[in-house]
């Protein structure tokens, strides 16, 4: 049986403080961990099956991505809606292109793939791809031909 | 004109023509002047009120039966060829007849991209906005589908997505909930391209759309706007317009 903190002694509070961030610690590396490994550390912790396909060399380090991916998203967001920013590092667009599974081209659809299988352990809802794409852009979109002499000119060497 | 486009000599004078209008695009290429001038900006740097894109239709180019505009706004932006009726609608042709002498006109209209719009104004969450260069847009993460800004355009330019979408175009996201009208392709225009009914229009052969920064007095819209009557459709509004039509 379960019992709060409240009712037990100073030192019962310690030892279950120290349970209680073990547990989270346990259920942090098992999100950390990916497939695979950190198998030895806990059996009865269940870990996401995640497979990265493109990871090593993200726009950020690994530990900030984790934490803080949707407020990077979220700025790029209104960067690229309000202003016509169109960066590359921090868009959806880019995230998509690195991490889309070699299986099905997309970062949704199986438990495996990069954004659902985090977001499906972790059950926090993911509705972006209600409206995005969650397949990488075809190639040849090669830019159109420019129609009037100034489209010509500016269209040079920049995408 | 059609029957221009039958004369080999002129297609001859034509491909001419384009091809030395090229050759002086790469000429002056190198330098950025134009690239100053015209509208071109930086990836990383916000647009700006200097510019203010706008859109020329010549009614007189423009062909009836013709909706190479419509079908290439369909294709780009995602949304199938308002067959069915909950299908999105960002631009369509309107015929428009003149009662007494029987004369028909063939036209199409689009989001107008009002200075002063009015979708902006009755928008309860500030999803309904316009950009600092003139483009009027719907942010749909804020947008809570209430369709006040559907009741509150004057030229019904608005739609609403009414069934789930899939296999969106990565560029042009869409969703269901969601108000959507033209956005001037504004993913294209940020990357120096015109947008897909323009350029439709010109392939088709008619050039019945222009383009560009209307407040350029050099750009070919401003100078065109500058020299032949042009109107705004329900000028009586006050909307200031970013889309005039040539050619009643
Ligand atoms: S439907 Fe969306 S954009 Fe239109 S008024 Fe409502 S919240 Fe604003």
């Amino acid at each position: 049986m379960m019992r709060g903190p409240a009712k037990l002694g100073r030192r019962s509070v310690w030892k279950w403080a120290a349970g209680l961030a073990a547990l989270l610690a346990l259920s942090l590396g098992a999100v950390a961990g990916g497939s695979g490994d950190g198998a030895t550390m806990s059996s009865r912790t269940p870990k996401p099956t995640l497979v990265i396909e493109k990871g090593e060399r993200c726009v950020e380090d690994t530990a900030y991505m984790r934490r803080n991916h949707m407020k990077l998203l979220m700025h790029q967001r209104d960067d690229t809606v309000h202003k016509g920013i169109r960066t590359e590092k921090h868009s959806l667009q880019n995230c998509i292109n690195c991490h889309a599974s070699s299986k099905n081209n997309s970062v949704l659809g199986t438990d495996e793939n990069f954004c659902q299988s985090c977001h499906s352990y972790a059950a926090v809802k993911l509705d972006c791809w209600d409206c995005h794409a969650s397949k990488p852009k075809q190639q040849a979109t090669a830019p159109a031909p420019a129609l009037a002499v100034g489209m010509a000119a500016t269209a040079g060497g920049k995408q | 004109m059609n029957e221009k486009n039958a004369n080999p000599i002129d297609q001859d004078r034509r491909q001419f023509l384009t091809a030395s209008a090229a050759m002086a695009g790469v000429a002056i290429a190198p330098g950025v002047l134009l690239y100053n001038i015209a509208h071109g900006k930086p990836a990383d740097q916000p647009v700006s009120n200097a510019v203010r894109w706008g859109m020329l239709i010549d009614t007189n180019q423009c062909r009836e039966g013709c909706d190479a505009c419509v079908k290439a706004c369909g294709e780009e932006n995602g949304f199938g060829h308002g067959t069915r009726e909950t299908d999105s609608q960002w631009i369509r042709k309107v015929e428009l007849k003149d009662m007494r002498s029987g004369q028909t006109k063939s036209l199409p209209v689009m989001c107008q991209h009002c200075a002063e719009p009015p979708c902006v104004d009755v928008c309860p969450t500030g999803a309904s906005f316009k950009r600092a260069d003139g483009i009027v847009l719907v942010d749909r993460h804020i947008c809570i589908g209430c369709r006040y800004c559907m009741m509150a355009c004057p030229y019904k330019a608005r739609s609403f997505v009414h069934e789930r979408i899939t296999d969106q175009n990565p560029d042009v996201p869409r969703g269901i909930g969601c108000v959507e009208s033209c956005t001037m392709c504004v993913h294209r225009v940020d990357r120096d391209q015109q947008p897909a009914c323009v350029e439709a229009c010109a392939k088709a052969g008619h050039g019945a759309i222009i383009f560009g920064n209307l407040n350029d007095p050099n750009s070919e819209i401003a100078k065109r706007i500058a020299q032949y009557a042009t109107m705004e459709l329900r000028a009586d509004l006050k909307l200031n317009l970013g889309v005039r039509y040539q050619g009643f």
